[in-house]
């Protein structure tokens, strides 16, 4: 079971009215590498990985709904306050037609969230190493959306999700030299 | 050290319709060097761990726009 706390991970602010960037910001939230997608993979996986590795995945997945909820906050601060003509000129307008104001798992090319994003395959290491990428690829992606925002506050807040995506992908890769068991021995061969 | 930032320089082909937009960056973070995290690493305050996102300055690698010109020829 989860305890909530009524607080984001991490301050999000905005100082533009840019409903544009919401569009981008969508993909870590709906997206293949998006957050959801990797609290989704991380929380399943726990049940059939090594023991030792079980909290990992816990804390990991536990920690990614966090980080959508700070997208959520991003992109809901971002369209809240524009008129249904400013969401169609930043690109949003059949997301409005379909949805209206209300936020959907989808990316930012407007697909829908899907669970063959993510995949569960009961190998410990092909697991790991799917985690790893996943890490990284959503690293790149935060890389991606600051490059194209000009938004100060926020890519402040994107750049804390990008350092805990550098933590994550570490603690991964050492998830893995503890299930190889070799870790600290020093054996020759 | 390692540094955190690649550069490569793409083929700049005769008949490429755009002007070359010159070097490319990619990032190569800390946790590509860092293997096994090792025991008593410096640690930040609670408060600064919070704001970078890591207790560990030893794991903390920023990210700045490679596009923009006060960030091209930084690898660090």
């Amino acid at each position: 079971m989860w305890y909530y706390e009524k607080k984001l991970q991490y301050p999000v602010r905005v100082s533009t009215c840019n409903p544009k960037l919401a569009r981008f910001l969508i993909e870590q939230y709906g997206g293949a590498d998006g957050e959801l997608a990797a609290a989704l993979r991380y929380l399943n996986q726990r049940y059939t990985i090594p023991d030792r590795v079980i909290g990992l995945l816990n804390d990991i997945g536990t920690e990614e709904f966090a980080h959508l909820e700070m997208i959520a906050t991003m992109v809901y601060k971002l369209t809240k306050d524009a008129t249904p003509i400013q969401l169609k000129e930043a690109g949003l307008g059949s997301h409005y037609v379909n949805h209206g104001k209300s936020l959907y798992y989808e990316n930012a090319g407007g697909e829908s969230f899907t669970v063959a994003y993510i995949q569960s395959k009961g190998d410990p290491i092909a697991d790991l190493y799917e985690d790893i990428a996943a890490e990284e690829k959503a690293r790149s992606t935060y890389q991606w959306i600051i490059n194209v925002s000009d938004d100060p506050a926020l890519n402040d807040s994107l750049g804390f999700l990008r350092e805990r995506e550098i933590v994550h992908s570490q603690r991964f890769r050492e998830a893995v030299e503890l299930i190889k068991e070799e870790q600290g021995q020093k054996k020759a061969y | 050290m390692p540094t955190y930032r690649k550069w490569f320089q793409p083929y700049v082909g005769p008949y490429d319709p755009c002007p070359p937009l010159g070097a490319v960056a990619y990032e190569t973070p800390v946790q590509l060097y860092l293997g096994f995290q090792p025991a008593g690493m410096e640690q930040y305050s609670p408060v600064q761990a919070l704001s970078y996102g890591t207790l560990w300055p030893g794991l903390y690698t920023p990210y700045t726009n490679p596009f923009n010109p006060v960030n091209k020829g930084a690898d660090s």
